[in-house]
């Protein structure tokens, strides 16, 4: 098997290179992507890539295989493996540090920006805040994001405003916050939203849809932040 | 933390929004009209001249002209926000196509109302 690696090391290299590795799979198993990079490793230990959980938790194996971004750990071969061969490479649009590893900074920045955390300034009740089933429920498909990047970095309007534009990542966590039924900053919230790039750089191309390896939806979730920014202004 | 350009039609991004939704709302209504007008209608200059001198029509086209114009601003203010990196050639391809826009309307109204 064919395997294409995007490789760069700034202390040797004057620019990334594409290098082409034979790698010999296990005869009737459909390795992970996940896999097949450790098997390279073996070999080539300087091969750069991030990965813990190796089962689709914790988000650090992002990456762009056959040009689509998605986990490594949790893809197997046989599903993205085209004419024999497979590219590898980092996540579009950020910075690469190393081979396949990128500085995801700006993602944290414009994932700080959206305060991704409970506000309510009332006294908390002596056990706990407790929530209806209904209001519970409205946080289904939000609250299961892991932040491994790969929609954000599959957006061409990312791409082009990752400093202003907050990306599907960042405002799928803005609206788990919005549509909380116990936080009291919804006002706050969207006043911070209101402006021309935060929100409404989103054109609904939904490639953030298609590549997130939980299958969430941020596409819908800036619709719910849209629908709720025209109730406020209207 | 929000940033707002004074460039852009609307004073934000929700203004921005409604605008250029409402005025695709608008063109796509004056164009069905145009459609089945010339589908229903033996266009001469006789049919074509008694349809603009009805007021109504005339109100109709201006806001669709005023519609154009809006929409073009913000689809383009938004295009050169992404494309155009310096501050400088932005702020002059702004300014040359809000001209032209302006223009555009205030030339059509005078067709339109035959001034």
């Amino acid at each position: 098997m064919l395997v294409s690696l995007y490789r760069y090391n700034p202390e040797t290299d004057s620019a990334p290179y594409m290098q082409d590795v034979d790698v010999e799979l296990p005869a009737g198993k459909d390795l992970m992507v996940l896999d097949v990079l450790n098997l390279i490793k073996e070999k080539d230990e300087s091969m750069a890539y991030r990965r813990s959980c190796r089962e689709g938790v914790c988000g650090s194996d992002g990456m762009n295989m056959n040009g689509k971004n998605g986990l490594a750990c949790i893809t197997p071969m046989s599903q993205v493996v085209k004419n024999d061969k497979l590219v590898l490479r980092p996540l579009p649009g950020l910075p690469v540090i190393r081979d396949l590893v990128v500085d995801m900074s700006l993602f944290y920045k414009q994932y700080e920006k959206v305060m991704p955390y409970l506000v309510n300034d009332q006294p908390a009740p002596a056990m706990e805040r407790l929530q209806s089933p209904e209001d519970r429920e409205k946080l289904d498909g939000l609250y299961e994001c892991i932040l491994c990047a790969c929609c954000s970095t599959a957006c061409p309007s990312f791409w082009w405003n990752p400093d202003k534009f907050i990306g599907p990542a960042g405002l799928l966590q803005a609206y788990r916050f919005l549509a909380d039924s116990r936080d009291t900053a919804q006002a706050e919230r969207l006043a911070d939203l209101d402006d021309p790039f935060s929100v409404f750089r989103c054109r609904g191309i939904m490639n953030c849809v298609s590549v997130c390896p939980k299958g969430l939806n941020p596409t819908k979730a800036i619709g719910h932040i849209r629908n709720l920014l025209l109730h406020r202004a209207t | 933390m929000g940033m707002n350009s004074v460039t852009n039609i609307g004073r934000n991004g929700i203004q921005d929004w409604i605008i250029q939704r409402v005025s695709a709302y608008v063109l796509a209504f004056y164009t069905v009209f145009l459609l089945g007008f010339f589908i229903t209608t033996d266009v001469d200059y006789q049919s074509w001249s008694a349809l603009f001198n009805q007021v109504w029509f005339k109100i109709f086209t201006l806001l669709a002209l005023l519609s154009i114009g809006a929409h073009a601003w913000v689809g383009l203010w938004t295009v050169s926000t992404d494309y155009i990196k310096s501050a400088m050639q932005r702020f002059l391809f702004q300014a040359a196509f809000m001209l032209v826009i302006f223009v555009y309307v205030v030339w059509g109204i005078q067709i339109i109302w035959g001034l």
